[in-house]
């Protein structure tokens, strides 16, 4: 009598199809990836249980790092250079084609404006060693040696649909918080987003 | 007659036989770069969607408006005061000038649960809370604050940044905090 055999399966999978997802996948994801771009100081924010995201266009970004220096940015590009334009004309301060090309491509600062020029001649590597000093503000909101405000107003005017965010450091203190708090309600900017990092809410807890 | 024996010695076997080439398999083993499309896959994901930061809506009152409002009944309201090393200092139902127990909590569980209780003590629509940081308080503290307003779902609360010559004494005295 002949031996029954078994007939084994291969233990081969073919991976092409999974291949195929797997990098039609990863194709996705790289072409909907948004990379951060270098910002001018690390910021840890507090985390919320607010679920509300981040809007991602038309926001002018007010960042507050752990000594209290404040930075400043707009996302879009073209907004970037109307606000220079805005701001040259109002300070009498001239920008050079290749200084206002510099000043695009930084998704934020915190330079007083009287040490911006000096700021954009130099080369990427020296930037990324300067301590950038923070951007002036003051108790009032609305002080001559707030720049701060200037900034603010000018980006608006360049566009009247930025919305505005705070992102604070964990280690900020409140009065570098007020400075900024006062210098946008000194322009009647009463609604403003802080971005924080995202914490579960407790247990039963339900959003109503 | 001499011929030359150019096939290895394995033509000779087949008896002047076709020379087969040895065809090698047209499969390639997909395994190793699945793991690396996959590898690749959970990098953009963690890089891109979990890196979101979410935002807290915050409004403020306007200052150029001067709204008459009605003013506060002190055994409604419960004044918490954001004070340094993340400990935060409340009263509750008694105005700072009523000489009131002043509770030194941290800022988080123990300070949730005191607001819980208050709230419980007052009719629900009466409630208020009113936020003083202190100059020593941090960034952090507030947005935990705001943040435990919307967990408490305290509905009325106030950020107020002025201290009263009454509660910076009062803080002086029993919380020993110099502000």
């Amino acid at each position: 009598m002949p031996k029954v055999k078994i007939k084994r399966a291969s233990s081969a999978v073919d991976m092409t199809a999974m291949c195929d997802v797997a990098f039609l996948l990863l194709t996705f994801f790289i072409l909907t990836a948004q990379f951060r771009a270098q910002d001018a100081a690390a910021i840890e924010t507090p985390s919320s249980i607010s679920g509300i995201k981040v809007p991602d266009k038309d926001i002018m970004t007010i960042a507050l790092d752990k000594e209290g220096k404040v930075y400043f940015g707009i996302d879009n590009q073209q907004f970037r250079l109307a606000m220079l334009d805005n701001v040259a004309s109002a300070k009498g301060i001239s920008f050079s084609e290749h200084e206002k090309k510099e000043f695009m491509l930084m998704s934020n600062f915190g330079l007083p404006i009287n040490q911006l020029k000096s700021f954009l001649a130099l080369d990427k590597e020296q930037k990324a060693k300067i301590k950038q000093a923070g951007i002036p503000t003051d108790t009032t909101g609305a002080g001559p040696s707030n720049e701060l405000k200037d900034w603010v107003y000018n980006a608006r005017k360049a566009n009247n649909g930025l919305r505005i965010a705070l992102k604070g450091d964990n280690l900020a203190k409140f009065p570098n918080f007020k400075n900024v708090l006062a210098t946008l309600q000194a322009q009647n900017i009463n609604k403003f987003n802080l971005i924080t990092g995202t914490e579960a809410p407790p247990a039963g807890w339900k959003n109503d | 007659m001499s011929e030359i024996d150019t096939s290895g010695g394995g033509g000779k076997k087949h008896g002047g036989g076709k020379v087969r080439s040895k065809k090698a398999s047209t499969r390639v083993d997909m395994t190793p770069m699945v793991d690396l499309g996959f590898l690749l896959i959970t990098f953009f994901i963690l890089a891109t969607t979990l890196s979101k930061p979410s935002s807290m809506t915050l409004n403020v009152p306007d200052k150029t408006k001067q709204e008459e409002t009605e003013p506060l009944k002190a055994s409604n309201v419960m004044t918490i005061f954001l004070g340094k090393d993340n400990k935060a200092h409340y009263i509750f139902g008694k105005a700072a000038t009523e000489d009131p127990e002043i509770v030194t909590v941290s800022a988080g569980y123990e300070l949730r649960k005191a607001i819980q209780d208050n709230s419980r003590k007052v009719p629900a629509d009466k409630f208020v809370v009113v936020i003083k940081p202190t100059k020593e308080s941090t960034y952090k503290n507030m947005v935990d604050i705001l943040d435990e307003m919307a967990i408490t779902k305290t509905k009325r609360y106030a950020l107020v940044d002025v201290l009263t010559p009454d509660e910076k004494t009062l803080l002086k005295e029993k919380a020993k905090l110099d502000i």
